[in-house]
């Protein structure tokens, strides 16, 4: 029962785990924006979370051969893995930076967003399993 | 849990940004140093930043702080002390213009670092209200 709870929310709690994984890069990105020769870092935040919930498109996890059923599948535990990519500079700048501010903010303020309504859809799915658990009257 | 060191990279981006604004501060009321404490013309100075963590994720530091190697203002006062033998004063090489770009330049990126750590709080206060009625 436990488990299928825990299971009910694994594609939420990735979702915001996520989200904030990119919020944190992004806030590197702004923090570095007059760093020189910094380079913008993002990630693809579909294909991180294909892989984070063991989608088909991207493979899933990496999980470890059983060749017994007292094998135990490991936990990945909370580093996600994923993969942080370049950004393409619109104009390229004399220093090496390839932080652009406006895109940088945007891309924050975007992302802020979308990690509320993750939280949103959350919230909602906890209380329909709320209501779910209430004895009937 | 990732919003919290998002408030270390923030804080750590409005260390660097003031500091800056700092040493452009003091490169202006400087501007007419015409001996340090060392007896020297006062030299412009430079922070540089550099990016933090092994990925660059922890944010930015002011690695070191430079002395501006362009040639030092010659100016004509014969009257003063520590004029040399023609007559001439060497003044500090700071730019007034590049000093007044460099302060506005420190604080639209400290405000936006600001904007950056209240969005997380926010974020962060949100997330502790999951599951509440």
């Amino acid at each position: 029962m436990i488990d299928q709870l825990a299971s009910a929310f694994h594609f939420d709690r990735q979702a915001v785990a996520l989200r904030a994984r990119r919020q944190k890069v992004l806030a590197n990105n702004i923090a570095n924006a007059d760093t020189p020769g910094y380079k913008a870092r993002d990630f693809k935040f579909a294909d991180a979370l294909t892989a984070a919930t063991g989608g088909s498109e991207a493979g899933g996890h990496l999980s470890m051969a059983t060749t017994s059923p007292r094998h135990i599948e490991p936990q990945a535990g909370n580093a996600l893995p994923v993969d942080l990519l370049y950004r393409v500079p619109a104009q390229p700048s004399l220093d090496g930076n390839t932080v652009d501010m406006n895109e940088a903010r945007t891309r924050f303020a975007d992302n802020s967003l979308r990690y509320m309504v993750s939280l949103h859809l959350m919230s909602g799915k906890i209380r329909g399993l709320r209501a779910a658990m209430q004895p009937a009257r | 849990m990732s919003l919290f060191s998002i408030f270390q990279i923030s804080s750590s981006a409005m260390k660097a940004q003031s500091q800056r604004m700092n040493v452009s501060a003091s490169n202006l009321a400087n501007a007419n140093s015409v001996a340090g404490p060392d007896g020297q013309p006062y030299r412009a100075k430079q922070v540089v930043f550099q990016a933090m963590g092994a990925e660059g994720m922890k944010g930015v530091k002011v690695s070191e702080v430079t002395e501006d190697p362009s040639p030092l203002r010659r100016t004509y006062r014969p009257d003063s002390p520590f004029a040399d033998a023609d007559g001439y004063v060497m003044m500090p090489n700071v730019n007034p213009v590049n000093e007044m770009v460099n302060i506005i330049e420190a604080s639209r990126s400290y405000q936006a670092n600001v904007k950056v750590f209240n969005t997380s709080k926010k974020l962060a206060m949100k997330t502790l209200t999951i599951g509440e009625r």
